[in-house]
């Protein structure tokens, strides 16, 4: 019988939302028994919040020190021992999936599906390659389970109202020893998430500085909306990485999406396809942006950012 | 120390890729073919760590056909010492690229493992994290800095809140990440000696690695077109479009 088990995304405190689009993604399958397990060090709140998620089955809770960080090496070996039971075993494909999830699944002995974008039954699924220049369906043999990472951006956050168990297990691993975590830094932007804010405001090269990014700032607050950058004003230094959307930054699909001074790289264009509205500011009219965007402006972004600043 | 850094041959980074009418896969006739970008910086870092005297051999190795040659020589030309060629037909999943490394490793005993965090192609991202499964190592993944220390290497991980920093023992697996540098440009003389590094191949069977398939391609599609769009002359134009289509 086919049994899904999801692996929480959280910070300690909250569940966050790729973990409840990654449930949308295992509604698709089919499957009636969907677990989701929390590894924490405190796991009781995480674990409060995902048996609240609408299809959950059960909650399976699993305490330990040594969870108070996530190392793939640590907790590998852990989702190993619990995906026996299991047909499936999912997670996000955030930058923690990619992480910790091909490391199980050398260890199951499988190839891992990465970034599943659409759910054809329980064994085959589309995913994007090339920088999502092309889609590719796969087909997972049988008698094999399906590990998979969900491309968050292409399923919407599972609703609230349901009551599953919470169970608690035993850590069944041991700290490897070698891989210690020391810190991280970041997150001290304020305003939305870009990974989940409905507007995003992203600037480019063509912002020029740091300073220059202030009128970015600015129409985000205005608006409401997160800030996100091109690879190319990132690399400048003039933003933050985890600023950065495209095929190695976020990938994200908010309703409305502001690009810029942003030419339009595929590999850019990649992480923004799904966005409901794209509208590109650009003084060169020739700028593949064009070519993608929903609502063109053409002219100097310096003038017509703050007026638009002004106006809505 | 030796640095083991794998090298794969992928549709140039620039190339539009199609899908072929048939949806039978993609365009890869006449295009151009080069090192994965996040491959090459791999290679960059592992030189700049033996040119800082931390490592004393720097070795490529790609699996594919007699045409991934063009790449390890490449990889000679920027530096590495030498390059392993491992022969093998068709579909190559990353599982199947861990266990090779892994037969790789055991030969070559290599202190660090430096491999792209994702190939520009398939987009799988699991290569690294598997073979350090296998080898069962560290892992240090999307490194954007590193630093060797008394058998250690602190990293600096780019992930979705920040920057993650996190220390390994050696040996250990480490991905490369786009900010961690920027990769030399070969000159001619280097492409010259180049020529004259060895380059030894092996084949899957000779190192007796078991293939992982389990995943079937079944048809391949270009993505829905985005289009339609429309060009305002103004401001004010662009708010009120937005404000008709609800979005302000
Ligand atoms: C393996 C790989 C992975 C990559 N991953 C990513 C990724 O995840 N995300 C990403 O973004 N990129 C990625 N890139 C880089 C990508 O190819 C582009 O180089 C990058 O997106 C360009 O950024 P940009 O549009 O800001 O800069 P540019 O291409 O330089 O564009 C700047 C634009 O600003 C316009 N402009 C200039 N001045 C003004 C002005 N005053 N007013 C209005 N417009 C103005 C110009 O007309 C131009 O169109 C990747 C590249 C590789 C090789
Ligand atoms: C069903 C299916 C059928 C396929 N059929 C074919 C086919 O017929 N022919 C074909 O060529 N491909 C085929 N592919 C693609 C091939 O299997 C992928 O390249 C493979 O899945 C590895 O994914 P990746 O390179 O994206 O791995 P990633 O995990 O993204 O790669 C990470 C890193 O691993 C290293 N690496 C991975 N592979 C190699 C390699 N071969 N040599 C050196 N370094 C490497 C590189 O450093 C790379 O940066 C197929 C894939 C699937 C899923």
């Amino acid at each position: 019988m086919s049994r899904v088990l999801i692996i929480a995304e959280h910070d300690g405190e909250n569940l966050s939302p790729a973990t409840a689009k990654t449930l949308t993604g295992a509604l698709g399958l089919g499957v009636s028994d969907i677990d989701i397990a929390v590894f924490a060090a405190d796991p009781s709140g995480v674990a409060e919040q995902a048996a609240k998620l609408e299809g959950v089955t059960r909650v399976l809770t699993v305490q330990h020190d040594d969870f108070e960080h996530f190392l793939a090496a640590r907790l590998a070996p852990e989702i190993k021992a619990l995906a026996g039971d299991y047909s499936h075993v999912l997670m996000p494909s955030t930058t923690y999936g990619k992480d910790v999830l091909p490391r199980a699944a050398a260890l199951i002995g499988v190839n891992q599906v990465s970034d599943i974008q659409e759910v054809i039954d329980e064994r085959t699924f589309k995913r994007p390659i090339y920088a999502s220049n092309a889609i590719v369906t796969v087909k997972v043999d049988e008698g094999q389970p399906v590990v998979a990472t969900i491309r968050t951006a292409s399923f919407a956050a599972a609703g609230e109202g349901g009551s599953a168990e919470i169970e608690s297990r035993d850590a069944q691993a041991e700290d490897p020893g070698h891989t210690r975590w020391i810190k991280v830094e970041g997150g001290e932007g304020e305003g939305p998430d870009l990974a989940t804010a409905p507007v995003v405001v992203s600037g480019g090269r063509a912002m020029g500085s740091s300073e220059g990014f202030d009128i970015i700032y600015s129409l985000a607050k205005k608006l409401n909306a997160a800030v996100g950058a091109s690879r190319a004003a990132v690399d400048a230094g003039y933003v933050p990485n985890e600023l950065q959307v495209g095929q190695t930054g976020k990938i994200i699909a908010p309703d409305l999406y502001f690009a810029i001074g942003i030419s339009g790289a595929i590999q850019h264009l990649t992480g923004i396809k799904d966005a409901g509205t794209i509208v590109a500011i650009n003084k060169d009219p020739e700028a593949p942006i064009f070519e993608v965007a929903d609502l063109g402006l053409v002219g100097d972004l310096f003038e017509l950012v703050p007026e638009l600043e002004k106006k809505v | 120390m030796k640095i083991l850094v794998t090298l794969k041959r992928v549709v140039d980074y620039n190339v539009r890729v199609r899908v072929k009418s048939d949806g039978s896969g993609v365009e890869t006739d006449g295009v151009k073919m080069s090192i994965n970008p996040f491959d090459e910086i791999a290679l960059e870092e592992a030189l700049r760590i033996k040119e800082r005297g931390e490592a004393e051999e720097v070795i490529v190795v790609s699996i594919g056909g007699d045409e991934v040659q063009q790449q390890l020589r490449t990889g000679l030309a920027m530096g590495a010492d030498r390059a392993i060629q491992v022969s093998a037909d068709g579909d190559v999943q990353p599982l199947t690229a861990a266990r090779t490394f892994l037969k790789l490793v055991e030969k070559e005993e290599p202190g660090i493992v430096f491999l792209g965090k994702q190939a520009i192609d398939d987009d799988a991202n699991q290569t690294g994290q598997m073979l350090a499964a296998l080898w069962d190592r560290p892992q240090a993944t999307f490194a954007s800095k590193v630093e060797l220390a008394d058998g250690k290497a602190t990293v600096a991980r780019e992930v979705d809140a920040g920057l993650e920093t996190i220390e390994v023992d050696l040996p250990a697996v480490l991905t490369s990440d786009l900010r961690l540098n920027e990769p030399r440009f070969v000159k001619l003389p280097e492409i010259m000696k180049a020529k004259r590094k060895p380059l030894e191949t092996l084949s899957l069977e000779d190192l007796d690695v078991e293939r992982a398939g389990g995943i079937t391609a079944q048809a391949y599609e270009p993505p829905p077109q985005r289009g339609g769009g429309k060009m305002v002359e103004s401001v004010d134009e662009l708010v009120s479009e937005l404000k008709s289509k609800g979005l302000l």
